[in-house]
């Protein structure tokens, strides 16, 4: 499956500065380690057998038909699908060396590592500069921090390249923003509690074009601190923004691989088949 | 016709004709209601009827119907006549107030210009003509002119003699009334708690004795005041006679107000309408209840439906979250849920029953036992009052609270509860911070539907603490100033006991009908005040669009 070089070694006893440190300077190095990975909905299995690796400062694009389980996938990193009554998972999911669904694990704590941007823009219903100081907010960040609060909503809105779009606005409702300014201010958002991994469900699935390479810039930008994984219906988005790319059908982990090898010259007949659009 | 069933047309039709019955059935409702009401406070003309056999009567037309045709003799069987019934008052007089008139024995109608209405404190309306004024015992010389300009200055001199000695009566007396039962229960606390040896507290027993003796002293200085007043003020009379000529001497001090209304202008009228609304409104009631005002009752209600409120949202919403958000949907939930809609359905006599049983006899019967042994048998909080009526309505308008916060909680998108925590928050933080602030409108909703149907709830009141007539308010300036231990007024109840309890229902008709109105009234206000709320937090939380 993974027929290019990987390490698979983990890392366990190091510290979180550490490991991103060691992140930054080695690229390749695996930040999510996904094995064995069985996943039920009461009694269907959503999906089946995967192992991969998810490499850290890389941009990890997940493809494949509807219902394939891409989306589903994502959800695990950050533990989204606890949400759901009545669903199983067998094999591991380590992030930095250390298995997700520990039972002792702070789920709150791993939301914080692990950010998630989701297909539908939701700005909660207050401020714009509410909406980033959310994050911070219920991290314990209290109002008496001001300066520091400030600061990082500052940074992050410049992160998601929104600032100088908002920065005279930022005590109006986050709700008076267009489509893509909601989607950027749901980005700046996710990275104002400063996480390592960016999960993205289908970001730009619901923007228009400019809007979305706006977005896809934005992408760009982020890899160079963050780790991305994105799930993604456009393939040519896909091939425009990934530098990995993970092909995903009825559940299975078809193809994993390089991007530009999954696009040019895929190694499975489904693939194939999928990237020139003859289904899917 | 066909097409016109198909297209679905006509059905368009049957919703217009259903909303149209409505408003029909609803507009009418209101305006029955105000056409009987205003009788209330319009002055209608003063008849002056000589009728056959040479009786005379004075009076006011409340009714005009047709003679039933049993009631007449068979040669005039094909006729129709008219009976009329007048407000004729003078019930020391007669006996009382309200007397049939068939149109066949009239004789004579006129509509005198001096003929007035008296308002009394006691025994209903005077109709007649005035005679003289007295003071002291003398006649005051009747100079036309200035006859009626005498007659306001004294008028006004009495009522403000009545109204010092109410405020007396009221505030002082009632705030002496005050300290000296809440010092002769602290006495038998202490003898309570020192039974057995009773020497131990003689010296502090004592000094409260001698407070209650000092304050019995201030209640005789201002009891001798009321008295001094009032014995000036009954030095001034007015002498009226009736229309068959007998003469009556009434005290000034007992009249509420004079008015002659065939000689009233347009602003007169204009007028005395005000003055009657603002003592409806704004007074306390008279001659059981069938005259003078409701305050009591207005400040009852409204205070009642604020407790229910305070507790009924709270609770309502710690339900609905946990049914929405914390428990495991399954057969339990089901059950619990659908439980819940039937106790909506539950007469609300029921939940009067359960809240005599539970809330009086069993909570305030326990907290008379442990905190107030001394004054039993004698109950204090083992009896109807405020809290225990807000309350009983309350556990009735929970299940409203609840559907509709959990409609409310289960319109919030999903997305925006999973963004919250995607971003480290917990899932009290979540519900705490985006949750119910964007159900709060829903919650509002909830709240205007149970606020509507608590203040108009009767029947569990009736076992839980509203009286017909309550000698305090449950607030007042005493300390603790809150006194939710006592029994209260409520328009509901007021309107069932002046229209079917009191001895005068007749005279108390209008004045039901005015209660109606109001109460209507209050609980449209209510509303109108939640949905204001309720509109600025929808514009403030409305959802994403996008």
């Amino acid at each position: 499956m993974n027929d290019f070089k990987l390490e698979t070694q983990v890392m366990p006893e190091k510290t979180a500065a550490e490991i991103k440190k060691a992140g930054k300077e080695h690229p390749d190095k695996n930040k999510i380690v996904v094995r064995d990975l069985n996943f039920y909905y009461s009694e269907v299995q959503a999906l089946k057998n995967i192992s991969m690796n998810i490499h850290s400062h890389r941009v990890t694009a997940l493809i494949g038909p509807s219902g394939c389980g891409k989306s589903t996938f994502l959800r695990l990193f950050n533990r989204m699908n606890d949400l759901i009554d009545d669903i199983r998972i067998e094999g591991e999911i380590l992030v930095d060396g250390q298995n997700i669904y520990d039972p002792g694990l702070d789920v709150v704590n791993l939301r914080k590592r692990v950010g998630m941007i989701f297909q539908k823009s939701n700005p909660f219903p207050k401020t714009i500069f509410e909406n980033v100081a959310y994050g911070l907010r219920v991290g314990g960040l209290g109002k008496k921090n001001k300066s520091e609060t400030e600061e990082l909503v500052e940074k992050s809105l410049r992160q998601a390249a929104l600032w100088d779009e908002v920065k005279d606005r930022l005590h109006e409702s986050a709700l008076s923003m267009s489509g893509g300014q909601q989607q950027r201010l749901c980005i700046a958002r996710a990275l104002a509690i400063q996480p390592e991994i960016i999960l993205m469900d289908e970001p730009a699935s619901a923007l228009d074009p400019i809007s979305t390479a706006k977005i896809e810039e934005l992408i760009h930008e982020l890899k160079k601190h963050y780790t991305i994984v994105i799930v993604t219906h456009n393939l040519q988005q896909a091939a425009r923004v990934s530098d990995l790319t993970a092909f995903f059908y009825l559940g299975e982990l078809i193809e994993y691989d390089k991007t530009t090898k999954i696009f040019t010259n895929p190694g499975k007949k489904q693939t194939e088949e999928y990237v020139t659009g003859r289904f899917g | 016709m066909k097409k016109s069933f198909k297209s679905g047309e006509i059905f368009i039709w049957f919703t217009g004709l259903g909303l149209g019955v409505s408003l029909i059935m609803i507009s009418g409702l209101l305006v029955l209601i105000f056409i009987n009401g205003s009788d209330y406070f319009l002055p209608a003309s003063v008849i002056n009827v000589t009728k056959t056999d040479g009786t005379v009567l004075l009076g006011q037309i409340t009714r005009t119907e047709e003679v039933s045709k049993y009631d007449l003799p068979e040669e005039l069987k094909d006729e129709t006549y008219k009976r009329i019934q007048l407000k004729t008052g003078n019930r020391e007089i007669q006996g009382f107030d309200f007397i049939w008139v068939d149109e066949r024995d009239i004789r004579e109608t006129k509509y005198p210009e001096d003929a007035v209405v008296i308002e009394r404190l006691e025994f209903g309306n005077f109709y007649g003509f005035i005679k003289e004024i007295k003071v002291n015992g003398k006649v005051k010389p009747d100079s036309d002119a200035t006859f009626s300009s005498i007659l306001t200055g004294y008028l006004n001199k009495t009522s403000n003699i009545r109204k010092e000695i109410n405020a007396v009566e009221k505030s002082e007396i009632g705030n002496l009334n005050y300290q000296i039962e809440q010092l002769r229960l602290k006495i038998k606390k202490i003898e309570y708690k020192y039974r057995g040896r009773e020497e131990q507290a003689a010296s502090e027993i004592r000094l409260l004795e001698q407070q209650i003796t000092e304050f019995d002293e201030a209640y005789k200085t201002l009891r001798h005041k009321v008295d001094s007043l009032s014995s000036i003020g009954k030095k001034f009379t007015v002498v009226c006679t009736t229309a068959s000529g007998i003469e009556k001497e009434i005290p000034l001090m007992s009249i509420v107000r004079v008015y002659s209304p065939n000689e009233m202008t347009f602003f007169s009228q204009i007028g005395f309408i005000a003055a009657k609304l603002w003592e409806f409104v704004f007074e306390e009631p008279r001659e059981s209840n069938t005259e003078g005002g409701v305050f009591p009752a207005i400040f009852g209600t409204v205070m009642m439906v604020l407790l229910m409120s305070i507790a009924v949202v709270p609770f309502g919403v710690l339900t609905a979250l946990y049914l929405r958000e914390y428990a495991k949907q399954g057969a339990m939930v089901r059950t619990v849920r659908i439980a819940v809609n039937n106790l909506a359905g539950v007469p609300s006599i029921v939940f009067g029953v359960f809240g005599l049983g539970f809330f009086i006899y069993f909570v305030g019967g326990t907290i008379d036992q442990l905190f107030f042994p001394e004054r039993l048998p004698s109950p204090t909080w083992g009896t109807g009052g405020i809290l225990w009526a807000s309350l009983t309505l309350a556990l009735l308008t929970m299940p409203v609270v609840i559907v509709a916060t959990e409609e409310a909680l289960a319109a919030i998108p999903r997305g925006i509860r999973e963004s919250s925590l995607a971003l480290g928050a917990t899932k009290w933080q979540t519900i705490r911070r985006i949750v119910l602030p964007a159900a709060t409108p829903g919650i509002l909703t909830g709240l205007i539907l149970a606020m509507a149907r608590g203040a108009g709830e009767v029947a569990p009141l009736m076992i839980t603490g509203v009286v017909k007539l309550a000698p305090s308010l449950p607030l007042d300036s005493n300390f603790p100033f809150f006194h939710l231990d006592r029994k209260f007024m409520h328009l509901g109840f007021h309107i069932y006991d002046v229209g079917f309890q009191s001895p005068n229902v007749e005279a108390a008709t209008p004045m039901v009908y005015m209660t109606t109105l109001l109460l209507i009234f209050l609980v449209v206000l209510l509303n109108i005040t939640a949905m204001v709320i309720r509109a600025r937090l929808r514009k403030k939380y409305k959802s994403s669009t996008f």
